[in-house]
């Protein structure tokens, strides 16, 4: 018998088939956003005595219904928001027991007198919109992270990255173990710096 | 002579079209790895705000969304316009959405229970109160570890 060579196969459909494919993935799939602000709430059962307070280590921020900011009892812009809860966070204005050693702030005695002690109350009412509310977060979120970025680069000068940058590779699911165990230690040690205080009343019906 | 003859025909010769399927593949490759699946249709308006000092979420099975906003135009003459709640794929009242948690806690793997995030995926435009209601219905089922979704970008784009 002769040999028989196998006809070529036709691939000219080839690329309609992968077109169909192609536009059925771009039409069923959406890029799908997968990042935010962590937080944590506050569990359920009420503390049986409160801690005591005192007011100057409080610094209330609150959303009006007008989605207007009260900082401190004053008006204020959020532009302005990061560097007064900086200003307040960094004050460090204790003294014996309670200084701060790391703080670099005014050392006003009718603020905050150490960072550990220091608590952003945020208040909100039912009508404040939702937008504004998470500008205001991410503008104390954004304070806290700039402290604790300053802290880890004086810190731990040789590493070449900021706090925020240390956290996203610990959090990232690649790194390998070595690393994270090399980091954790670090991360704590700023995180207690500047510990996230940052407490959420429940909203009520303000006037 | 024969050197020199014209060439007969001043017509273009045909581009290949061979490498055109392999050019697609590409791109279909890319789109597939690039994207996920949305497993519930979203019924309601869902533009989020904006932040800067966002971390990105867990993996995907240690996540529960819980959806809020105004319901999209097409729903609006049926559920009105006022924010309602959307869980998997339909719209929920405030205290649905306790139940709705604990059954997906229920439904992932005994490990994953304990270190599951709530992600609040809500419509710039909705006011508050909702979104404390649905604070409040978390931390009555002890669901603490929420995340309230974003885009990427800087604040001031909330503000107007």
């Amino acid at each position: 018998m002769a040999k028989r060579s196998a006809p070529e196969v036709n691939a000219g459909s080839m690329a309609d088939i992968a077109f169909l494919l192609l536009i059925f993935f771009l039409v069923t799939t959406t890029i799908e956003t997968d990042s935010g602000l962590n937080r944590k709430l506050p569990p359920m059962e009420d503390q049986v005595d409160p801690p005591i307070i005192r007011e100057k280590n409080i610094f209330t921020v609150l959303v009006s219904k007008n989605d207007q900011l009260l900082v401190e009892e004053e008006l204020a812009d959020i532009a302005d928001l990061r560097s007064l809860a900086i200003a307040f966070l960094d004050n460090g204005g204790g003294v014996g027991d309670e200084a701060c050693s790391y703080c670099e702030g005014e050392k006003d005695e009718a603020s905050s007198d150490n960072p550990d002690k220091a608590i952003i109350s945020l208040k909100n009412d039912r009508e404040t919109s939702y937008k504004v509310y998470i500008a205001v977060q991410n503008e104390l979120v954004a304070a806290y992270n700039d402290l604790r970025n300053r802290e880890y680069t004086k810190l731990f000068p040789n590493d070449g990255v900021n706090f925020v940058e240390a956290q996203k590779t610990y959090n990232d699911p690649r790194t390998s173990l070595d690393t994270k165990e090399e980091l954790k230690p670090k991360l704590d040690q700023v995180k207690a710096r500047f510990p996230q205080k940052l407490s959420e009343a429940e909203s009520t019906k303000l006037n | 002579m024969s050197k020199f003859k014209k060439k007969k025909g001043g017509d273009l010769p045909a581009i290949s079209t061979a490498s055109l399927p392999d050019i697609v593949f590409m791109l279909l490759f890319f789109f597939m790895v690039a994207t996920v699946m949305r497993d519930s249709t979203l019924m309601v308006v869902n533009k989020l705000p904006a932040a800067d000092q966002i971390q990105k979420l867990d993996k995907k099975d240690r996540v529960m969304y819980i959806y809020a906003g105004k319901p999209s135009s097409r729903y609006q003459d049926k559920y009105g316009v006022s924010a309602r709640i959307q869980l998997n794929d339909k719209f929920a009242s405030v205290n649905e959405v306790g139940a709705f948690i604990l059954a997906e806690r229920a439904s992932k793997r005994q490990e994953l229970q304990n270190v599951l995030t709530t992600a609040l995926k809500v419509d710039s435009e909705t006011k508050m109160g909702l979104i404390q209601d649905i604070k409040q219905e978390l931390r009555k089922v002890s669901a603490l570890k929420i995340n309230y979704t974003t885009r990427v970008g800087d604040y001031t784009q909330n503000l107007n």
